[in-house]
């Protein structure tokens, strides 16, 4: 691990009011790695992953975004959030816009693309997580599954550094999972960085360079899949696993 | 107790068919039926009536007024309220505190007494600061700068203008908790999508949140523009020659209330509800549109 990490996430905390959604936590990603954050409902996963692109704003302490630190700076934070891919567990596709518009309008207005390349990169993204043939319809016209696949063309469009997903699957109906974490996985084989919260340990164990397992707003336990799933050294993780393995 | 399951055991068949020859009799609008043969009747007074065709013809005169006032207040209202709905939401405390003094100002004072206090107070002071600033400018020397805000003259300004500025100052108010309330209802989600790909808090209100929020407020804006047409009736306390104005005007001459007042009520009556009648279209649309 030679490189710079592309997110250093550098003991931070977050309160929201008296809540510790955060308590000192440390992170670095780095380029190509896939990091799987799992761990029980309100551990802190989301807020984390929110704190990386600024969604949230960190309580104390700091987060590095390939060299850049994110502060108070919105012109630097804009550029550096039309870098980092996000998608959310509600999708939140534009609904009064085409499939198409949804995917060009951010590379029209932040990266000001003409319009010509602009529907070029999309089409090619809408090629890619199989939809294209959707390119005209509107996001109320989608199932879940093919409306978080275009949300997942709409962030890659802008040629991000780095992928975060939160919770991507966990709105969708059970058959429509697949198809969204088939996307993801191309994603892992191309070799995009990710970050991705999620509650699919499948997922997680077949893609995952590194698994974060979190609890109370720490990290508890860090580490390659088979440390993490097969032989977890903390009681919590143990104790977590053994309830989701349960059934 | 025992009547019940027995009812529960023994159903009868629902008829999903079409409802009967009563149920649709009770579920006709009549009353609708009654305002057209009102306003029938009063048409055809008019028309066969000399009386009531004389106070028709003089009246008409202030329709011109009528629908201008509304016209131009309403559209400078739409605009008053964007800005004020856009403060009510800011994170700025300066213009979250100045949006919501101007909407419990307006809120809090009869519609009447804002009409006398925006033509007769706020305008002639907002003219004399005017002039007192061209006067400093002109101190300073820059007299070039300084001319159209000495050309200012508070005799000057019409009251068909000034009524027009009570009125949009007053539903400008009104709109404003109209769009605030419109943006939202649109969920979080959108303006976290458009922040997170990097668009400026003004570019996702432009692209994202508020093309979703108008449509989602059209209906409710047509029905304020419904209201503002009657409420420009206040206007005649001004002396502006409206219907209102002038059927007072009719009645005070001629003595003939009846005819003048008559008429003049169903000249608003057609106008609204015609408006309601496109309101409610636009209405449905809406909910057609809706995805």
């Amino acid at each position: 691990m030679s490189a710079n990490p592309m997110i250093e996430v550098k003991n931070v905390y977050k309160v929201f009011g008296k809540v510790v959604a955060l308590n000192g936590v440390s992170l670095n990603v780095f380029p190509g790695k896939v990091v799987v954050i799992v761990g029980p409902s309100g551990s802190g996963k989301s807020t984390l992953l929110r704190c990386m692109n600024h969604m949230e704003v960190e309580s104390q302490g700091e987060v590095w975004v390939d060299g850049d630190l994110l502060n108070g700076d919105q012109k630097r934070l804009n550029r550096i959030r039309s870098e980092i891919g996000m998608v959310f567990q509600s999708f939140n596709l534009y609904p009064h816009l085409s499939v198409l518009e949804n995917v060009t309008l951010a590379q029209r207005i932040v990266r000001k693309t003409n319009k010509v390349t602009a529907k070029e990169v999309a089409m090619q993204q809408l090629e890619k997580v199989g939809i294209a043939e959707k390119a005209n319809a509107y996001p109320g016209q989608l199932s879940g599954g093919q409306q978080q696949r275009v949300a997942i063309a709409r962030a890659l469009a802008m040629k991000p550094k780095i992928m975060l997903f939160d919770e991507p699957t966990s709105a969708l109906d059970p058959e429509m999972i697949k198809e969204v974490l088939d996307v993801m996985l191309l994603l892992v084989r191309e070799g995009i960085t990710m970050v991705v919260v999620t509650h699919e340990m499948g997922f997680a164990r077949a893609a995952a360079d590194e698994v974060v397992f979190m609890d109370f707003g720490q990290i508890v336990e860090h580490g390659t899949p088979g440390e993490v799933f097969d032989h977890p050294q903390h009681p919590r993780t143990q104790q977590f696993l053994s309830q989701i393995l349960a059934h | 107790m025992n009547q019940n399951t027995s009812i529960e055991m023994n159903p009868t068949p629902v008829d999903l068919g079409k409802p009967g020859v009563k149920e649709r009799l009770s579920r006709f609008p009549w009353w609708f039926v009654a305002l057209i043969l009102i306003a029938i009747a009063t048409i055809y007074a008019i028309i066969t009536q000399q009386n009531y065709s004389d106070a028709f013809n003089f009246i008409r005169i202030g329709l011109k007024i009528t629908i201008q006032t509304t016209l131009y207040a309403f559209v400078f209202a739409l605009f008053l309220g964007l800005i004020t709905g856009l403060g009510r939401i800011s994170k700025n405390v300066f213009f979250r505190n100045l949006a919501t003094l101007y909407v419990e100002f307006i809120r809090g004072v009869p519609m009447l007494v804002l009409i006398f206090f925006i033509a007769l107070v706020a305008v002639p002071a907002v003219v004399g600061s005017m002039n007192s600033l061209g006067h400093w400018i002109e101190s300073m020397g820059w007299s070039w700068l300084a001319a159209p805000f000495l050309a200012l003259e508070n005799k000057a300004i019409d009251m068909n203008v000034r009524a027009i500025v009570a009125l949009s100052v007053t539903y400008g108010a009104f709109l404003a908790e109209i769009f605030r309330a419109g943006i939202q209802s649109v969920s979080k989600g959108q303006m976290e999508a458009a922040r997170s790909q990097g668009m400026s808090y003004a570019q996702a209100m432009i692209y994202i949140i508020l093309p979703q929020a108008i449509r989602n407020v059209l209906p409710a804006l047509g029905n304020d523009f419904v209201a503002m047409l009657k409420d420009s009736s206040l206007v005649s306390v001004l002396a502006v020659r409206d219907i209102t104005q002038v059927a007072r005007l009719y009645a005070g001459r001629s003595f003939r209330y009846e005819e003048a007042y008559t008429t003049l009520a169903i000249l608003y009556l057609s106008m609204t509800i015609v408006l309601s009648l496109v309101v409610k279209y636009i209405e449905r649309r809406v909910r057609q549109d809706e995805r």
